[in-house]
């Protein structure tokens, strides 16, 4: 593995304008305001948390992660990187980063795709998916299932190899880790914290996030 | 050879660069793509014809089938956990699932201004802009729009991270062949890959050829590639169960 490179924050909990913790298995919409910043809290380390960002004044541009590494040159996310919009808009840059790499290939689990990797019989397990469902249903934003695209998965580590190899590996993320980044235009923000026991992507112990909002 | 496992060719259609379509296969058909010229790219998404919600899906595809590269073997999947297409064959080795496709500006960045007014038939077109073309026609739009796929364009990725284009990937005459695995509606185009270092405008044709081909058998090389293809037929078999 390449050497990580981490940047911390200076901004302090005790200003945050928004302050909240999410437990494993449960999900999050929420408007993150031009200019705002928005930190995600890794409490215990090793928890994947399935991220989808959209234009709060226009659903259909939203988060797109083949934009995204393409426009930076490579498949990591880290401090300066652009998070871009299917229509080429930047909707947020990461500013601070602890854990030092992020995911955006891996995609977010279902009851569906753990059917296919795992088990047919898999179905009845929580999902993040499912939580991006009940989540969307519930929000009044007007986003469904065909808004549910390719999503970032903070504090999560899955390496491709020069023979073009895709694997998972244990997170690069440890208790106390986090990542922040600053909102370039008005952007919705949903998560699934995610719920997978089925690989190690959280280690096997899907644990809370802290969300932080300064403005 | 019994005359169910005879291909037959039920039609051929000529892309040009820069150019686009869809068509919606019947389940085992054959799509056989093949690059008219070297350097060609084809810029694919897919969808349930039946039900267009269930979508291709490739970090499902890609993790499922621990790659992040698409050859022979390798099946699309979708989000409800489908194989959409197999890849049956393929002359190339390397198809990419990572680089997506370019938009109006990334084009006039690249390659500059090139009207229909002034250029006519030769104007520049985009990918982002073909396939939302194409998804129209199917009452889609940009709510639709996935991850693509690029055949024939392949991208490095070294230990960093870091993404390149992987030149002299395909040659003329390359075909790859993908197999409906169940009622698939494919949207394509023919612009260049978004990473191409070609600085000139300079798109690729291919021609197309739908063939009606035998079912997969228990022996399949797509479906036992891996469990997870297995489990994907699965899966794919219970949406035409009683039908």
């Amino acid at each position: 593995m390449s050497t990580l490179v981490y940047t911390e924050s200076s901004l302090d909990p005790a200003y945050a304008v928004y302050d909240h913790v999410l437990p494993a298995g449960e999900g999050w919409i929420h408007e993150i305001k031009l200019g705002q910043t928005f930190r995600i809290l890794d409490l215990e380390g090793n928890q994947a948390v399935d991220t989808l960002f959209y234009n709060a004044h226009d659903l259909t541009d939203r988060y797109s992660a083949q934009d995204t590494i393409r426009e930076q040159g490579g498949i990591y996310l880290t401090t300066g990187t652009k998070l871009m919009s299917s229509e080429g808009h930047v909707l947020l840059t990461i500013t601070a980063d602890t854990c030092g790499r992020h995911d955006t290939i891996g995609g977010a689990c279902a009851a569906e795709s753990n059917q296919v990797r795992y088990a047919i019989e898999k179905r009845p397990m929580h999902s993040c998916r499912d939580t991006f469902l009940k989540t969307i249903a519930h929000s009044g934003h007007g986003v469904t299932k065909c808004d549910i695209t390719h999503n970032i998965n903070f504090f999560m580590n899955v390496p491709v190899t020069p023979a073009g190899g895709l694997s998972f590996e244990d997170g690069v993320s440890a208790g106390g880790a986090y990542v922040e980044m600053r909102a370039e235009m008005d952007v919705l923000c949903l998560i699934s914290n995610c719920p997978q026991l089925n690989n190690p992507c959280n280690a096997y112990n899907p644990t809370p996030v802290r969300l932080l909002i300064w403005d | 050879m019994p005359h169910d496992l005879i291909e037959t060719l039920l039609f051929e259609d000529r892309i040009p660069g820069g150019g686009m379509g869809s068509w919606k296969l019947r389940r085992h058909h054959t799509l056989r793509i093949t690059a008219l010229e070297d350097g060609a790219n084809v810029g694919l998404m897919a969808y349930n014809a039946d039900a267009p919600l269930d979508r291709l899906n490739l970090p499902d595809t890609l993790k499922a089938q621990y790659t992040a590269k698409l050859t022979r073997g390798h099946v699309l999947m979708s989000d409800m956990g489908h194989a959409l297409l197999s890849i049956t064959a393929d002359s190339v080795g390397w198809h990419d699932p990572l680089g997506g496709h370019g938009h109006t500006a990334l084009v006039r960045k690249k390659y500059g201004e090139a009207s229909y007014q002034q250029h006519r038939n030769d104007w520049y077109r985009n990918a982002h802009d073909n396939f939302l073309i194409e998804l129209g026609k199917h009452g889609l739009g940009k709510r639709d729009l996935v991850a693509n796929a690029n055949f024939f364009s392949r991208l490095d990725v070294d230990e960093a991270g870091l993404m390149s284009f992987h030149a002299g990937n395909s040659k003329a005459g390359d075909t790859v062949d993908l197999r409906a695995e169940m009622n698939v509606l494919v949207v394509l185009n023919t612009c260049q890959h978004p990473l191409d270092p070609n600085p000139a405008y300079a798109p690729k044709p291919i021609k197309l050829a739908v063939l009606k081909t035998p079912p997969p058998g228990a022996d399949d090389h797509c479906r036992n590639l891996r469990a997870e293809n297995q489990r994907s037929f699965i899966l794919t078999e219970r949406l035409f169960a009683g039908l």
